[in-house]
């Protein structure tokens, strides 16, 4: 049972404090959402939690050790999806995520599809295939629905659900309410 | 690393006119010459080997902004960082596959270049060998800058205007290797700035990289 725990996160961004004393505890099945206004923060938060960001001050902890410590082995744990979907448009959707991961995102007629022809959609579809696909224990989602039909979330959510009850951790900055249970709320 | 590199050759292959808009670079610069200087044996052979290591530097240049650069707009850049590979080995992968995919065809092309500027056929030999860790600098030091402007407003100003006065010390070595009576040197100066720049360069570019993500 893997345990994240933050302390007293500070982050700048260039001069400013965009972070301050930020802190939480997340356990293994736990799923933690990010509210906040525009520039609040959540970006800036997941990228720090991802390790793409340096710590001004505070502590991010991974079964109480130092989880970035040792940023490739941090990075070893985490399933990201950032704002930007990180899809080539040269290569086909099959070539993203293996074939298998495209049915949960309702992508399978398109796998040998290039991703140029995909929507903005399909592409934020296959960006979660890829987070689900990568079997790591902590998801970092910032605005995962972004762009997504009503149809493509209840998919989203059941991924979520699934790595939640195989014992994942999510943290997600989202503007809609995640439908799902026990999900603690963390307002920046 | 390997499955990395493997990807990055397949988006290559993929987007083959950065390799091939390289070697037309190469091959049509260095045809330019015989139309300014005369078709005169004598002198084409005095500037061939110059000619074939400034051509081949300048066409390697011509991917450099690419290289991190539609990782860096799309996203890509983040799931590298966090591919589990530390920084420099990121940013080693794209050293190889810039030398793959531009290095080692403009190491073949150069022969017949070289050729057709006269240079003496015993020569060839010697501008090649001295061209094989010329290029891999080419990459590595290429890699760094682009790395180093990688976000920058006009990095793709930038990027030659760093690279071309680092890459000055492996012209000279390089072009005096094949001109010399006496060649070891030069090979040697070139080899043992292979073998600095090989674990230097990719740690910077990763350092560089990092900062580029924040």
């Amino acid at each position: 049972m893997h345990l994240l725990t933050a302390s007293n996160l500070s982050v700048f961004r260039g001069e400013r404090l965009v972070l301050s004393n930020v802190g939480f505890s997340l356990q293994a099945g736990g799923i933690l959402v990010l509210r906040g206004e525009n520039g609040a923060g959540k970006s800036t938060l997941l990228r720090t939690l991802a390790g793409l960001i340096p710590l001004a001050a505070g502590e991010l902890k991974w079964d109480n050790e130092d989880a970035l410590n040792d940023l490739p082995s941090h990075a070893k744990r985490i399933a990201w999806l950032g704002h930007l979907d990180a899809v080539k448009p040269a290569l086909t959707a099959a070539e993203h995520v293996p074939a298998a991961a495209l049915a949960p995102v309702g992508l399978s007629a398109y796998a040998e599809l290039p991703a140029r022809l995909l929507s903005a959609g399909q592409k934020r579809r296959l960006a979660i295939a890829r987070v689900a696909a990568a079997g790591r224990p902590l998801w970092l989602l910032d605005e995962p629905t972004t762009g997504l039909d009503a149809a493509s979330v209840l998919r989203f959510l059941a991924l979520c659900e699934t790595h939640r009850q195989g014992g994942g951790m999510i943290i997600a900055s989202t503007h809609i309410p995640l439908e799902l249970s026990g999900v603690q709320v963390l307002t920046l | 690393m390997i499955p990395l590199i493997l990807r990055e050759l397949k988006l290559s292959v993929r987007h083959g006119a950065d390799t091939t808009a390289s070697l037309l670079f190469f091959v049509i610069a260095g045809t330019l010459f015989p139309f300014t200087l005369g078709p005169g044996p004598t002198t084409l052979a005095a500037i061939a080997a110059s000619v074939v290591w400034v051509c081949a530097l300048l066409a390697a240049l011509l991917p450099l902004d690419r290289l991190f650069g539609a990782d860096y707009e799309d996203g890509t850049l983040d799931l590298l960082l966090l591919s589990g590979l530390p920084a420099y080995g990121v940013a080693f992968a794209k050293t190889a596959v810039h030398w793959l995919t531009t290095g080692l065809p403009l190491l073949v092309i150069a022969g017949p270049l070289a050729i057709m500027l006269r240079l003496p056929a015993e020569r060839v030999p010697l501008l090649l060998l001295t061209l094989l860790p010329g290029t891999m600098l080419l990459s590595l030091l290429g890699t760094l800058t682009a790395a180093v402007t990688l976000g920058a407003r006009r990095a793709a100003v930038l990027m030659p205007l760093i690279t071309l006065p680092l890459m000055i010390p492996t012209l000279i070595f390089g072009a005096a290797a094949v001109t010399s009576a006496h060649p070891a040197a030069a090979l040697y100066m070139l080899a043992a700035m292979f073998c600095a720049a090989l674990p230097l360069a990719p740690l910077g570019a990763g350092a560089a990289l990092r900062a580029a993500a924040e």
